[in-house]
């Protein structure tokens, strides 16, 4: 199976389609998107280069293992929740900050996106586990 | 305060006493046994003010919204209990630090040993049921370690799982008679069920209740048809076999009846009931006990027979039986836990508890013997041990009994008659007598395994011989607890020339008369046994259990066949059923097709759909199959942006590109396709498609429909902002509203990630 166009293709997608999912990570809370889909397309991005490649090739060039980027993904997950029980609301109330107040730069970010993120890796992790066992096979 | 948070040190105590262990050396059972002992002391401390009518009440709160918390309720009744519970606990630690020192993993056994404690006194403290069963499972929970302990030996495995199923089984009855008894009283609190009576007897719950209540007690004290995993538990070490008989476990079963007495007692149901399991469980633990020759199983067959007592007295429920119920419990608490040390310490000193091997010991441990003979004589209930009184009580009550069953008295006469010639048999038998060729030259215990003895058996004396002004004052209190209204009787060792006195010189010289001629009663009554009695209990339970099990099997093998396509087959049917259940008994289904505001690009959509959904169920390859179905994918993706369902669209795209290539992936390595179904099998799914299919399209038309009130989806588009500063919905209510669902979910596709992974990679090897 190997080819040419979709090695070259495989290549170049996977930067790009990680940068993406990135941004529909971060988009994900006022417009279309979030760490699910997010999650699923930067999984998609490294099943497409193990089409081209082959599973092994994707698994050196990864600095992580699938099965801790599922597991990171829960804890990160889990820790959203805990600001919210030391500020004495109940467990994974949403819990904001505003940085730069007043100014050009004024961004507003809060625990679900540290959730969302969690949900992301949790995602991106489980589908890159599953993927690259049976391709393995 | 206090109540709770003895409790919490004591736990502490279990926790870390195995890991202590190492460096208190020899040493552990007497200073393990220093926080007991500080709790004996307290609970003592605290008599007075309980003899002036105080009643203790602690509340920690644990689930205030379903009534349940963690309380503590301390009259007379629980500083009696707590007394021996914790007074004799010390002593068996001290003992038991010395005991087990042979033996392996000695302060892991010390630690369960304190976790038994803790439970037994949690139980005994308890303000609110709820509280109360936690601490009963506890104590299940523990004595199946404790019994259990010599897990190598098989016989000990199965007493512990005996004792556990048995016990666990009535603690699974006694939750719910709980739950039944806190219905029509609306709280858990022992102090408000116990003030107002009236309630659960005029409720039609009265009966469900007392039944598992009386379940949950019967099984834990052991009566009868449940008394046989008692003396099963005798293959426990011995130092938790004097506790488990004296003063915790089996005495758990005889406290909740008592402590409910002013509840659910004097009703017919609950005397008629209690008096016949009673009287059963005493005579038949008495006579089983004769034709005994294990030391240690004549000892627990006694305690059948005495917990038996028990529960008859409280059934009883007059004044005199009442009050021979607590004096009773005190003097058997007393002479039983002298009686297991003892039986520890002789196996321990000769290497035997089996009768025939005993005899003449008198001359190596004179000091035991006499400790020992003198717990056989209140256990014979000869003056001036407190026996005699609870004897003396036990026959008044039998006497005076308003409904004078006669076979009572004859029964408690032929048991106590046995107790005499048991006395007799086992101090005559073992400190005299003829002398067996013993391996080693038997020694005195030492002081660890004679100080609980000791001071029990003084205790005794103590009490039997100044009972208005030692005995009485421990139980007056105890006894008012237990049946409001009636008094404690003050006690007396020589009541002058009775009835009842009578009764009991008879009883010696029965006793006496039946040690006399042995050689010939015994063998005879081992004939009647063997030709009638020969039914196993503990035999009988196994092969209902191996039964039990057989029959999971079976039912396993039959639910769960593991043909993935026939669990599918049934989530699905016995869905669509369901749901098409529902829809007919709903309003009329109203289905309003509308197709002219379709504009004919969704049309060509739709066209498209249909034809992709007949070209998967037609064709004859696997990799048209599934193009088919992702063409049916994309279909619905477009027809989700046509209708701005943004995210649904991308999410779909997402799934159906992985879905086609995780299956490509498995496709890959299947076998060609073949048909190996029959046309019965192939309409059969049809039909259930069919089903399945119709049902969904139902649904999907009526919920365009049907106007709820006020949708959810109201809220969440104006919250979602103001609330949760995110304009998308979806996302919105993925990570904040129903982050938690959501927290469950990723939680759930990893485990079957990590699932799929080990199967695969397990597969290889």
């Amino acid at each position: 199976m190997e080819s040419i166009i979709l090695q070259i293709a495989a290549r170049h997608m996977r930067p790009l389609l990680v940068v993406l999912s990135l941004i529909v990570l971060y988009r994900g809370h006022n417009e279309p998107g979030g760490g699910f889909i997010g999650g699923l397309m930067f999984g998609a991005a490294y099943i497409l280069y193990a089409m081209a490649f082959g599973v092994e090739k994707t698994q050196k060039s990864l600095f992580f293992n699938p099965i801790n980027l599922t597991a990171s993904g829960l804890f990160v997950a889990l820790l959203s929740g805990i600001p919210a029980l030391l500020l004495g609301d109940s467990f994974m109330t949403g819990e904001w900050y505003t940085f730069f107040a007043q100014t050009a730069f004024e961004l507003k970010l809060g625990t679900p996106l540290i959730f969302d993120v969690g949900v992301y890796f949790a995602v991106a992790g489980m589908l890159m586990l599953v993927m690259f066992s049976i391709m393995e096979e | 305060m206090t109540t709770g948070l003895f409790l919490i040190v004591l736990l502490g105590v279990a926790a870390v006493a195995p890991f202590l262990r190492k460096y208190l050396k020899n040493q552990a059972g007497w200073i393990y046994a220093i926080w007991p002992f500080t709790g004996f002391l307290y609970y003592l401390s605290l008599l007075p003010a309980i003899n002036d009518g105080v009643v203790i009440t602690e509340t920690f709160t644990w689930l205030p919204v379903m009534g349940i918390d963690f309380s503590f309720y301390v009259d007379g009744f629980s500083v009696l209990f707590s007394l021996l519970v914790l007074g004799i606990g010390s002593f068996i630690l001290v003992y038991a630090g010395y005991y087990m020192r042979p033996y392996p993993m000695k302060g892991r056994f010390l630690g369960y040993l304190l976790l038994f404690m803790t439970a037994m006194q949690g139980i005994v403290v308890s303000g609110n049921l709820i509280t109360m069963f936690v601490f009963w499972e506890l104590t299940s929970i523990s004595s199946y370690l404790l019994i259990g302990y010599y897990h190598e030996k098989p016989e000990a495995r199965a007493s512990a799982l005996q004792a556990l199923l048995i016990t666990g089984f009535g603690g699974l009855a006694l939750l719910g008679g709980f739950v039944l008894l806190a219905i029509p009283y609306g709280t858990y609190e022992l102090s408000y069920i116990l003030s107002n009576p009236d309630i659960i007897k005029s409720s039609n719950l009265y009966i469900p209740a007392f039944i598992l209540v009386a379940i949950g007690a019967f099984t834990k004290s052991a009566q009868f048809p449940f008394h046989f995993w008692l003396p099963g538990a005798m293959t426990a070490p011995s130092p938790v076999s004097a506790y488990l008989h004296s003063a915790t476990m089996v005495k758990a079963g005889v406290f909740l009846l008592a402590r409910l007495n002013p509840v659910l007692g004097g009703t017919e149901l609950w005397s008629y009931t209690l008096t016949i399991v009673g009287v059963t469980t005493m005579f038949t633990g008495a006579w089983l006990s004769i034709t005994q020759v294990d030391l240690k199983r004549i000892l627990a067959y006694t305690t059948v027979s005495a917990l038996g007592t028990l529960v008859l007295l409280i059934g009883t429920g007059t004044e005199y039986a009442i009050n021979a119920a607590i004096i009773f419990l005190l003097v058997h608490a007393l002479y039983k836990g002298t009686l297991f040390m003892m039986a520890g310490n002789i196996e321990k000193k000769t290497g035997t508890r089996d009768l025939t091997q005993l005899g003449g010991l008198f001359k190596y441990m004179p000091f035991a013997a006499i400790i020992m003979s003198l717990a056989l004589v209140s256990m014979a209930g000869v003056p001036p041990m407190l026996g005699f009184l609870g004897k003396e009580l036990i026959y008044e009550a039998s006497v005076a009994a308003p409904k004078a069953y006669g076979f009572i008295l004859v029964l408690g006469f032929l048991t106590n008659v046995i107790l005499v010639y048991l006395s007799l048999r086992l101090a005559i038998g073992i400190f005299w007598g003829k002398e067996p060729a013993y391996p080693k030259t038997p020694v005195e215990p030492n002081l660890a395994l004679i100080l609980g003895p000791f001071f029990l058996v003084l205790i005794s004396i103590v009490l039997g011989l100044f009972p208005a002004t030692m005995a009485n004052p421990l139980t007056s209190k105890a006894i008012t607890a237990i049946s409001p209204g009636m008094d404690a009787i003050v006690l007396k060792l020589w009541h002058g020339f009775n009835l009842v006195l009578g009764l009991s010189a008879l009883t010696l010289i029965s006793g006496f008369l039946v040690f006399r001629y042995q050689d010939k009663i015994i063998p005879a009554i081992d004939r009647v046994n063997i030709k009638y009695f020969r039914r196993e209990f503990t035999r009988m339970f196994f092969s209902m259990i191996d039964g039990f099990l057989i029959f999971t099997k079976l039912k396993t093998k039959t639910l769960q066949h593991g043909y993935h396509r026939f669990y599918l087959m049934t989530l699905f049917v016995i869905a669509s059923v369901l749901v098409w259940v529902m829809i007919w008994r709903a309003d009329p289904i109203m289905l309003e097709l509308n197709f002219s505001e379709m504009p004919l690009n969704l049309i060509a959509v739709v066209v498209l759909i249909i034809a992709a959904t007949l070209s998967s169920v037609i064709s004859g390859s696997r990799v048209v199959a599934l193009i088919s179905m992702g063409v049916i994918g994309f279909g619905i993706t477009i027809i989700f942006i046509a209708y701005s369902g943004v995210d649904l669209a991308i999410t779909m795209i997402m799934v159906e590109t992985l879905m086609i290539i995780l299956a490509m992936a498995v496709v890959y390595h299947l076998p060609r396709y073949q048909n190996f179904s029959s046309t019965g099998a192939r309409m059969r799914d049809a039909l259930v498609a069919t089903l399945v299919g119709t049902f969904f399209m139902v649904l999907v038309l009526q919920a365009g429909t049907s106007s709820l009130e006020t949708p959810i989806s109201d809220y969440f588009k104006e919250a979602s902002y103001s609330l949760a500063y995110g304009r998308n919905i979806v996302n919105v209510i993925l990570v904040d509203f129903r982050a938690l669902d959501t927290l469950g979910e990723i939680t759930v596709i990893s485990i079957a990630a990590l699932g799929i992974y080990a199967m695969i990679k397990l597969g290889k090897k």
